[in-house]
């Protein structure tokens, strides 16, 4: 007789579950059902390394709410005029002519965790073994004061790339010599450490580029220090001396309320007053996430650093900027690189294929102005406790322009290679 | 004198620039200012393109005893149909190109050298382009000298063994399937297709070769941040995994 392991134990469960599941998306073949919730930089990867590695072993589904992604990676460079919106604007067809893969177009509402189907906005069932939650960050609006979901109609977040990101844009073209921008950073942990002093270094970029010495880009800042830091301000000092002003909150003391309809932002310091307010605030894990209770109190969900699994359902792993992935930063190259530890995780669980040991890796590069990039990077391995690093780098100051423009092209390379990872394009 | 010969001929697995100390983008930036009416009829300076060729050694040989390395042989290059040495693992783009009558010449391989990525799309050829004519004159020359010379016996003459680093993964039989889940790290910047937009092509390569680069970036002969980070917690089974992997690709 065979020996009921953990991961037979799965498949034996799997089956009995799902075939009492409504027909609305049949079960294929009797074949194991790996689901995915969310087609970003983690949701896409896991289900394309699912469906590449297993073939028909394995029936994979994706489901997500938009026909297309807009990289969030990148959209600074969109604002900064150096990509189009469409190069960083990815759709799911490959995914499903050359995987295999289901993809739904559709909004997942909520996870039955006992019947072990995730429930559309719709109300069709869809009925998995495993599942991987990858629905990316939610907002937390109220953690700036006076902020709101139609606040952001005015002063822009562009914190999710798509039609926020071209408001964004919009705004940032409208401004004219002498007026001002300011910009309200979020606290840790959020999603691309560097990315809201790489979009400071854009928009610089764009008002230098138009002559508008005049204008200045206030930054207001709950953290004492940055990523990249001394990087930026090195790159601020050189290309836009005078027109970037940062404050940390030993300066302002903090944000007492927002005023959309004059474009205010009062501290305990002083009123700041920009035409462009960009407002990103403090963030937590998408909605889905929160409310199945895979996330604890820090509004993020734990996972078993080994496989991404999540501590709290056996059959669910967390990816991406959702997860409390240790050492990594949030960003689309952490979740694709997670994505693919649990996609083997689940590969082994489902189709009794070989699980290597977990390794992960992240590099973030940033844009400061055209031709001048810098990078950060580590690698991680799995502890008890968490995903720690276990070697890291990054750029110097005062690095020559030959190897900045070497890191810049670099990551022109590194946009084309995840996307092509992520999209099977 | 073994150990210079070694030196010369690291292929770069990663981007030129920061290995060659920033000689590229410099020589790009003169090009610009200068290219306003090129000698097209001077003659090339062959011993200032042998200088320049080194650019050019760290992935292909030419003259006597030629073999195949991180790029194909450059005996007998010109006169010949593109993307047709044997055995060689070329881009698909590169033999298509071949196929529709894409034969080396001065004139070709001047458009080519100038703008790589640009002439043939999906090329493996990392090198970024020779900007300033006057030094694709020059090289050109240089190949014509040595091109002359007989085509190699055996492109695919082993290269002497010798002990250095790496030796070890190098007596491995690397485990391609363990290679193919550690290569998840390599190909969200390495296209596993083999096209280089950017990123190096690192598909194809011969196994020692792919070895002793990866150790070269551990032990940091070769100076790369990204490179070094992601070999530095490699082991020789790791190594040889990649090596095997990579090795066993075909081009798409």
């Amino acid at each position: 007789m065979r020996k009921i392991s953990r991961r037979t134990f799965g498949l034996l469960a799997g089956a009995g579950a799902t075939s009492l599941a409504l027909p609305h998306y049949a079960r294929a073949q009797g074949k194991p059902r790996a689901v995915v919730i969310g087609g970003g930089a983690g949701g896409a990867t896991a289900a394309r390394y699912m469906a590449k590695d297993a073939g028909e072993d394995l029936d994979v589904t994706l489901i997500e709410a938009n026909p297309s992604y807009t990289t969030c990676f990148f959209s600074n460079l969109y604002l900064g005029g150096f990509r189009s919106f469409d190069s960083i604007t990815h759709g799911y067809d490959t995914l499903a002519s050359n995987y295999g893969i289901t993809v739904i177009n559709g909004m997942a509402d909520t996870i039955d965790r006992e019947a072990k189907e995730v429930v559309l906005a719709d109300g069709s069932r869809v009925p998995y073994d495993r599942l991987v939650v990858a629905p990316g960050i939610d907002l937390i609006y109220d953690s700036v004061p006076g902020y709101s979901a139609q606040a952001a109609e005015i002063m822009p977040h562009s914190w999710k790339a798509g039609p926020q990101t071209k408001l964004l844009k919009t705004k940032l073209d409208a401004i004219e010599n002498g007026q001002r921008i300011v910009m309200v950073t979020p606290p840790n942990p959020y999603r691309c450490p560097p990315g809201p002093y790489e979009r400071v270094s854009m928009m610089a970029h764009v008002l230098k580029e138009k002559g508008f010495g005049d204008s200045k880009i206030v930054i207001i800042d709950p953290k004492p220090k940055f990523s990249k830091q001394a990087l930026f301000q090195e790159g601020w000092e050189k290309y836009y001396p005078g027109m970037i002003e940062w404050y940390g909150p030993d300066v302002h003391g903090g944000i007492k309320s927002l005023n959309p309809a004059t474009g205010e932002v009062e501290t305990d310091f002083d009123t700041f007053r920009g035409e462009l307010v960009n407002v990103i605030p403090a963030q937590k894990a998408g909605n889905i996430a929160t409310k199945t209770g895979l996330a604890n109190d820090t509004g993020f969900c734990p996972i078993d650093p080994k496989s991404m699994r999540s501590q709290v359902d056996d059959n669910i792993f967390v990816i991406g900027d959702a997860s409390i992935a240790g050492d990594m930063p949030k960003s689309g190259f952490s979740a694709n690189s997670q994505a693919k530890v649990a996609a083997m995780a689940i590969r082994g669980d489902l189709t009794g294929s070989r699980v290597f040991p977990a390794k992960y890796s992240n590099t973030c590069w940033s844009l400061i102005e055209t031709n001048d990039g810098v990078k950060v990077g580590a690698q991680y391995a799995p502890t008890d406790e968490k995903i720690a690093s276990t070697s890291k780098f990054i750029s110097q100051t005062g690095e020559d322009d030959a190897v900045r423009q070497a890191t810049f092209e670099e990551s022109v390379g590194w946009y084309k290679g995840i996307t092509t990872d992520i999209f099977g394009t | 004198m073994k150990k210079d010969r070694q030196r010369r001929r690291l292929p770069p697995l990663f981007g030129g620039a920061e290995r060659l100390g920033g000689a590229l983008p410099v020589l790009a930036l003169f090009g610009a200012v200068l290219m306003c009416s090129p000698s097209h009829s001077r003659e090339g300076d062959p011993q200032r393109g042998e200088v320049l060729y080194k650019a050019c050694k760290s992935c292909h040989q030419i003259g006597a005893g030629a073999a195949n390395h991180v790029g194909p042989h450059l005996d007998g290059l010109f006169g010949r149909q593109a993307g047709t040495i044997a055995d060689f693992k070329y881009s698909s783009a590169m033999r298509k190109l071949g196929q529709n009558g894409l034969v080396w010449n001065e004139f070709t391989l001047d458009q080519y050298l100038a703008k790589p990525r640009a002439y043939v799309p999906g090329t493996r050829m990392s090198y970024l382009g020779m900007k300033k004519q006057s030094d694709r004159i020059d090289l050109i020359a240089f190949l014509k000298t040595l091109s002359r010379e007989e085509p190699a016996t055996d492109p695919q003459a082993p290269q002497l063994e010798r002990a250095e680093i790496g030796s070890v993964a190098m007596r491995l039989n690397g485990d391609p399937e363990y290679g193919e889940y550690l290569s998840s790290e390599c190909v969200t910047c390495h296209q596993v297709s083999g096209r280089a937009d950017g990123i190096p092509s690192i598909i194809g390569w011969p196994k020692n070769v792919f070895i002793r680069a990866l150790f070269e970036y551990k032990t940091n002969v070769r100076s790369h941040q990204v490179m070094q980070n992601m070999t530095i917690n490699l082991g020789n089974e790791e190594i040889a995994a990649l090596a095997a992997y990579f090795g066993s690709l075909d081009p798409q």
